[in-house]
């Protein structure tokens, strides 16, 4: 039985690593900031098999806190062995363009909210010399484009801090996964159209899992999206300028 | 694709704007929709009180029209458990969880669904809605008959509980009622204590329709009873059918694999099925059955042999099908069941997925299908003569007094529905006294004439 704590655990990502959790019996503490979702999801969970489950309602962004919610996470479980850190919103970037406030927001929500949150878990993973971390970035961080550089920088910084972290962490046993996700059809997407390019949750979660489990560093999931950002990553700045993306 | 997928776009401008096209499972039936996908309960409850003309749509799964509308609240995101009492057997789940979930959860446990369709890939909520039958409902009834109570949310915006005993109007117009009284939230259901995931089947050849209902009521004490059937034989042999009766094993443990085998990745070409390869398929099939054997087999594959391959419905290829379910009264039942397998089989326009069962009585809600008799459901490829061939297959169900399953129908007469379903009145009485009309429509109720 693993113990995991998941922060964000109303996304349907994450939501869907947890059922899969749920199903082998792990115990899990879940955070998130709408309380009654995360009830209904609590409930579900211990349904489906989880052998225990506890919650904590939290807006993120208050970074002050977050030591307060590992310290409840480690009573809640008794040790924490892994974190998926999974919380983050898709920015609007028309509206962000217009407004510092609200891009500076989005860079909160998307990035420096998960570096609080990875800074005090890497020091504690490091102590006692073990633990998982795995913090869902996206593929829209590989290289920024116009269409959402907003969003895409947030998680620009997230994959390249937890690259640091796991070189950091290496030695300690500890291991850092980076997942980098296509399009997923979930909530947050739900205003897209859904070609073929686009993954259900269920799918993209038990790729996460595994990739968890087997102490992988940076996954693309599906994995085809490693070779269109590699693509996407080549075409040289000059030309990438002049297309739209 | 990249443009698209990854521009973020104001959500609330192109949620509303932004109409989709929206199948039945037949895919013959088309609707232009403004999808809405909740992701809880309270969103739920707000986006529905924004709307009219509104239905809930779990899976798609109806064949025809009966899930379209112009407002489709999709429970995709409503599909959590609240409660399993694994002692008794009682489970309570949000309206958008489907079978197959639920299947996962309760065989390890020792439980089984009171009853079930030939998919798994159904909401429970849509389950409840089509009051679905299995092929045990010669003993069990239908999946309503099983539910001791709903959590709906009315076109008032009242949120309430019925159930049998507790606004009993309300719950016999709900089970059956293609969610047109309301939208179901979470349904309370009373599951079946099963030893084993593994089911003893028997196989029976039956060389003719009438050997095949003879068959039926000599084996009225098998659990579970169903036979494919051959629809393009013609003469002594019309109707020769492979019976397979089951039961639910003692041993060989609960363990249970819902992991999908292949799908479809596209329609194929529609003319690779015709009268030939279907012909070819139905001797083939017959050749295989042996006579009275028993085996035992796992679970899944007995009771939904379909769902291991994903999309299925492709294979008719772009056009889609239709399907044609009717019940015919136990009177008469056998001869006139001759009558209608002699229509498809001189057209030639059968399909290979045919299915016949006897039925028990009938229950007390209100559109609920099933009736004391017999039932024959087949595809057909969706053409112009394919569909003049329903139409005229509709016209002789009314004739024989049998009536058609709603959530097979895509092209009913209202006057067909009216004089074959006839609590219709008291359903819509219900309706207006629980503030559903206007409010809640589906393309389907249009067309039968509900207001």
């Amino acid at each position: 039985m693993k113990r995991i704590l998941i922060i964000g655990a109303t996304s349907a990502i994450a939501e869907h690593c947890a059922r899969i959790w749920a199903a082998k019996g792990d115990a899990m503490h879940l955070v998130a900031r709408n309380e009654q979702q995360i009830q209904v999801i609590a409930s579900d969970l211990k349904v489906r098999g989880a052998s225990a489950v506890t919650t904590h309602c939290l807006d993120l962004n208050c970074v002050d806190r977050h030591e307060e919610l590992l310290n409840i996470a480690d009573d809640a479980l008794g040790s924490v062995d892994i974190v998926l850190i999974a919380h983050g919103t898709l920015s609007n970037q028309k509206s962000c363009e217009l407004s510092v406030k609200e891009t500076l927001q989005e860079i909160q929500s998307n990035a420096l909210s998960t570096i609080s949150l990875l800074t005090l878990i890497a020091n504690r993973f490091e102590a006692k010399k073990s633990g998982s971390i795995c913090v869902i970035s996206s593929v829209a961080g590989d290289r920024g484009r116009a269409s959402n550089y907003v969003y895409g920088s947030a998680k620009a910084m997230v994959t390249a801090f937890t690259s640091g972290l796991r070189q950091r962490l290496h030695k300690s046993n500890v291991s850092v996964v980076t997942i980098k996700p296509g399009f997923v059809d979930t909530p947050m997407t739900s205003e897209f159209k859904k070609g073929f390019l686009w993954a259900k949750p269920g799918a993209v979660a038990s790729k996460i899992v595994a990739a968890i489990s087997n102490r992988n560093d940076e996954v693309y999931v599906p994995a085809f999206w490693r070779l269109i950002m590699l693509v996407i990553s080549l075409i040289p700045a000059r030309f990438f300028t002049r297309v739209s993306l | 694709m990249l443009q698209v997928g990854l521009t973020s776009n104001d959500k609330n401008s192109s949620f509303m704007t932004n109409l989709t096209k929206i199948y039945g499972w037949g895919r013959y039936n088309q609707q232009d929709a403004y999808l809405h996908a909740p992701t809880s309960c309270a969103s739920l409850e707000s986006t529905a009180k924004q709307q009219n003309n509104v239905l809930a749509r779990g899976m798609g799964r109806s064949y025809g029209d009966s899930a379209n509308a112009l407002n489709v609240l999709q429970t995709t995101y409503i599909n959590h458990f609240i409660e399993f009492d694994r002692a008794t057997g009682k489970l309570t789940a949000e309206a958008g969880i489907t079978l197959r979930d639920i299947l996962e959860v309760i065989v390890p446990s020792g439980w089984f669904l009171p009853v079930t369709p030939g998919t798994s890939y159904v909401t429970l909520g849509g389950a409840i809605a089509s009051d679905v039958h299995g092929k045990n409902h010669h003993i069990a009834g239908t999946f309503g008959q099983h539910v001791k109570s709903l959590s709906m949310l009315l076109g008032t915006g009242e949120v309430v509980i019925t159930s049998p005993e507790h606004h009993a109007d309300l719950f016999h117009a709900t089970c059956g009622g293609m969610g047109l009284t309301g939208i179901i939230m979470s349904a309370t259901i009373q599951l079946l204590p099963i030893k084993s995931s593994f089911i003893l089947q028997k196989t029976i050849r039956a060389d003719c329709v009438e050997v095949a209902c003879e068959s039926f009521e000599s084996n009225s004490d098998a659990t579970y009873s169903v036979a494919w059937i051959d629809c393009l034989n013609k003469g002594k042999s019309l109707g020769r059918s492979v019976i397979m009766l089951g039961e639910h094993a003692e041993q060989g443990g609960l363990e249970i694999d819902t992991r999908q085998k292949v799908s479809m990745p596209f329609s194929t070409p529609s003319a690779l099925l015709n009268r030939f390869t279907m012909k070819a398929f139905n001797a083939a099939y017959w050749q295989k059955s042996k006579q009275n054997v028993s085996q035992t087999v796992a679970l899944m594959p007995y009771f939904y042999p379909l769902d291991a391959i994903g999309e299925w419905n492709r294979l008719y290829g772009k056009k889609g099908f239709i399907q044609f379910q009717c019940v015919l009264p136990k009177n008469d039942g056998v001869a006139n069941m001759r009558k209608l397998l002699n229509e498809i089989s001189s057209s030639g326009e059968g399909s290979f997925l045919a299915a016949l069962k006897q039925f028990g009585v009938s229950n007390e809600n209100l559109l609920s299908f099933p009736t004391e008799g017999y039932t024959l459901a087949l595809d057909f490829k969706a053409s112009e003569t394919a569909i003049k061939m329903v139409k005229r297959l509709e016209d002789m169900t009314v004739d024989m007094g049998g009536r058609l399953y709603l959530t097979k129908d895509a092209v009913m007469y209202e006057s067909t529905f009216k004089s074959t379903y006839p609590n219709w009145e008291k359903f819509e009485a219900v309706r207006e006294q629980y503030g559903a009309i206007g409010k809640f429509s589906s393309t389907q109720s249009k067309r039968l004439g509900l207001a």
